[in-house]
């Protein structure tokens, strides 16, 4: 119970730390690497909620494939070091102040709604881990079958896209 | 066993940091770092909210992995943006991308 608690506390201290190094640190690669080990963090989330499947497809696709393409991406363009011109001198203070806006009112409507919560905050443990993943794949492709095809064409418009727009068009019209 | 709370108070954290990465940050490809911290953050919500509403019904994990599928998209067509821009303009700070100001 205590260890429960613990561990939670634990992993909730890494994500936060890890997601604010990402806001402040300047160098391009070291917020990508800071958000690689959130990302961590999160799926260690899910495996504490019950649902493997889903913490090894965020360790796969996000911390694996989503991170490696913007390692990469800042690697590929050199955009890793940005000069500390400050352009807008309003927009830091205001973007802190919208986003503790947004975050006090996220806290207060669930301090006021806690009674609710507190309704649902004893799930039956007995899930499992076989069983939750098969029943899972078994609603993914039965029930929603639509929604899992609308995904591929998804990914097939994201696919062609990205390859139209990193195209090299040269300036006679014709394509290199 | 945790609070459903505590799962919530964290992903709205997680939210909140992601949301003023995107506006305060400057570095066009950090500000789709930050836009994937908040991707990551709705997707605890979904995750923890079938855990302690409805184990049985698996909705809230397909959810999330239909979520993954979109953040994937959204990163390519994004950082192939980022990738266009820089080509064009030289620059991915996104303070100076001021071609549709008056």
């Amino acid at each position: 119970m205590t260890m429960d608690l613990m561990g939670f506390i634990l992993v909730a201290l890494i994500a936060i730390a890890t997601a604010i190094g990402m806001l402040y640190s300047r160098n391009a690669v070291y917020a990508a690497l800071f958000l690689v080990l959130n990302f961590v963090s999160v799926a260690i989330f899910y495996l504490m909620l019950g649902a493997p499947f889903v913490a090894l497809s965020q360790v796969t696709v996000y911390a694996g494939a989503i991170m490696v393409l913007f390692l990469f991406v800042i690697m590929l363009l050199g955009a890793e070091k940005l000069p500390p011109a400050e352009v807008l001198p309003w927009q830091r203070p205001l973007a802190f102040v919208l986003a503790l806006l947004l975050f006090i009112e996220g806290i207060y409507w669930l301090s006021v709604k806690a009674g609710t919560t507190a309704q649902i905050a004893s799930p039956d443990a007995t899930i499992g881990t076989m069983d939750a993943v098969r029943s899972m794949s078994m609603m993914l492709f039965q029930e929603y079958l639509l929604p899992f095809e609308v995904t591929s064409i998804l990914l097939l418009i994201a696919m062609i896209g990205a390859i139209v727009l990193t195209k090299r068009v040269d300036k006679k019209g014709g394509q290199a | 066993m945790i609070p459903l709370s505590w799962y919530l108070f964290l992903s709205a954290a997680l939210f909140c940091i992601g949301l003023y990465g995107v506006l305060a940050r400057k570095n066009a490809i950090a500000i789709l770092l930050g836009v994937e911290l908040m991707l990551n953050a709705v997707n605890i919500n979904l995750v923890a909210f079938w855990r302690y509403l409805d184990p049985t019904q698996m909705g809230g994990q397909v959810f999330a992995i239909i979520v993954f599928a979109v953040a994937a998209a959204e990163v390519a067509v994004g950082l192939s943006l980022v990738i266009s821009i820089y080509r064009t303009r030289g620059t991915v700070v996104a303070d100076e991308l001021d071609m549709m100001k008056w």
